[in-house]
């Protein structure tokens, strides 16, 4: 949320994983730095998701990884397999991987990290937006936590914000 | 002019403003009443078999019951509320109702004949025009319809639906299939394009189980569970995209209660949170959808403290959703009084009288 930017935070970065250890179409959770983190491998290119649930804390990371079902009226059952889901074990809510956004509840939305990739020196660092919804579904406000990860070389990097363990949650 | 209901009190005393009473009944004081409504062949076929009408109507009803009518509204040697001078002496002169809405039921459904249904349901129909509609300008009626059979009640829709003072298609609450089931939508389509209101009301085919998990062996349970088949109703009607197919239906729960709402909103706004993928043409929280489309009559409270009922209010969420009704002739004994006194203030004109002329177009 642009009106409650936090002030720079030290960005650390932690080698996860070695690139073959998130097969495509599938996900893995590690352990970074004292938080457990889902990393997302989408057709080659991977993304990153706190294994937190916005909603109660719940294991978000753990559930099923879905294409976005959406419809205009009974009967009309559309299908969009470019857009995966991440449904949290605990409720069954709906997270998008790529960027964190819930959809289903117009209140909820989940924290994200942004996932990197790069290889070798080169790095390529990419940004995702929240990506068009199609007419008939609102986002909710709700994001979860989403991480930058890099691809060098062969490991997969995560780079997220400094542990600031025992600093107290400001009041907003 | 005092009544029953008020316990005392005028009526000015209790309330100043309009008043609109949502659920008047008329009972069919016999099948030979409905003969000149009705082409002979049915009245031969009545006489032929020793028909003496419907068997719901009777079995709702026990007739020496005292709920089944305030002993001031009856009078010997008739049904009660089975003719318009009765509903006037009643309702309509004590209360100083501006519109009050006639409700027939008949549980035309428990004839399974597919043709006899549906002549019995016209001629509930003509009747009730004729009979009441035709006498008091305040009124403004529901229509019956063989519900179980889709295009007959279609048919019924088409035939009596664009009377001007017919405002409302009931469907008893009880039925074989739920309501939501794409097999009923012409009968909303029919229903939406005359802008008549579904009428969500007590009843339904005898043989059908009264509560939704079987047959219940006394009256006391079947009276208690009854809220059960509503909410499995509007359930069905919310799931099954019913508001999405068409925007412009909006449903009267009658008879039904109300307290029970919150606690089903909440239920179902979860269950609809982890499992919209599932109904994905639900495209707002349940409760949102109640609040927009959804009445419920006043008859019965089911009052608690007045405490507790004012969090229910609050927890309902819009002061839009309930109607004054005094079920007539049936007996409750709720404190009207004692319920207006709770609500806000700006609720009080709504629940008596706005709300339903909003619904109802009065």
């Amino acid at each position: 949320m642009e009106a409650r930017k936090k002030t720079a935070r030290e960005v650390e970065r932690h080698i996860v994983a070695r690139v073959g250890d998130v097969p495509e179409g599938e996900h893995r959770i590690f352990s970074v730095a004292g938080r457990e983190i889902g990393i997302f491998n989408v057709r080659g290119e991977y993304f990153a998701l706190r294994n937190r649930c916005p909603h109660l804390g719940g294991p978000l990371c753990e559930g099923e990884v879905l294409g976005l079902v959406y419809s205009s009226k009974p009967g009309d059952v559309r299908f969009d397999g470019s857009k995966r889901l991440i449904t949290c074990p605990w409720h069954g809510w709906e997270f998008d991987v790529k960027t964190g956004q819930s959809y289903f509840n117009p209140r909820l939305k989940a924290r994200r990290y942004t996932v990197e990739t790069s290889v070798g020196e080169a790095s390529r660092e990419r940004q995702e937006a929240v990506p068009e919804n199609p007419d008939e579904l609102e986002p909710g406000p709700y994001k979860a936590e989403v991480l930058q990860v890099k691809e060098e070389g062969e490991y997969l990097v995560v780079a997220m914000p400094k542990s600031t363990a025992g600093r107290e949650r400001g009041a907003s | 002019m005092t009544t029953p209901l008020l316990e005392g009190k005028s009526r000015r005393e209790l309330w100043s403003g309009p008043i609109i009473d949502c659920d008047v009944h008329a009972n069919v004081p016999s099948l030979e009443a409905l003969f000149p409504y009705q082409e002979e062949v049915w009245a031969q076929f009545a006489r032929d078999r020793g028909w003496g009408g419907p068997t719901g109507v009777d079995i709702a009803y026990p007739a020496g019951a005292p709920t089944t009518a305030r002993p001031e509204w009856r009078s010997e040697g008739s049904v009660p509320a089975s003719d318009v001078a009765m509903l006037r002496e009643h309702i309509l002169e004590p209360w100083d109702v501006e519109r009050a809405v006639l409700n027939c039921y008949y549980a035309v459904d428990s004839l399974r004949h597919p043709d006899w249904a549906a002549a019995l349901a016209r001629s509930v129909n003509d009747w009730v025009v004729a009979e009441w509609l035709d006498k008091d300008p305040r009124l403004v009626a529901s229509m019956v319809v063989p519900a179980r059979d889709p295009a007959a009640a279609v048919k019924e829709i088409e035939r009596v639906g664009d009377h001007p003072r017919i405002v409302q298609v009931l469907m008893p609450v009880r039925s074989e299939r739920l309501y939501g089931q794409r097999v009923f939508f012409p009968i909303y389509e029919a229903m939406t394009r005359r802008d008549l209101v579904m009428g969500l009301h007590w009843g339904g085919t005898p043989e059908g189980e009264p509560s939704t998990g079987g047959f219940p062996s006394w009256y006391a349970e079947e009276y208690a569970a009854e809220t059960q088949s509503y909410g499995a109703q509007i359930t069905s009607l919310i799931a099954e995209g019913v508001f999405q197919q068409f925007p412009d239906m909006r449903v009267a729960v009658l008879e039904g209660g109300f307290t029970w709402v919150p606690g089903w909103g909440w239920r179902m706004n979860a269950e609809w949170k982890g499992l919209r993928r599932e109904i994905p043409w639900v495209d707002r929280p349940p409760m949102d959808i109640i609040r927009d489309h959804f009445r419920f009559s006043i008859a019965p409270i089911d009052a608690g403290p007045p405490q507790e009922m004012a969090k229910i209010i609050k927890w309902i969420g819009t002061e839009d959703i309930l109607m004054f009704a005094t079920d007539y002739p049936h007996m409750h004994n709720d404190d009207v009084g004692a319920f207006l006194e709770l609500l806000p203030e700006s609720m009080r004109r709504k629940v008596m009288a706005d709300t339903a002329r909003d619904l109802y177009r009065l």
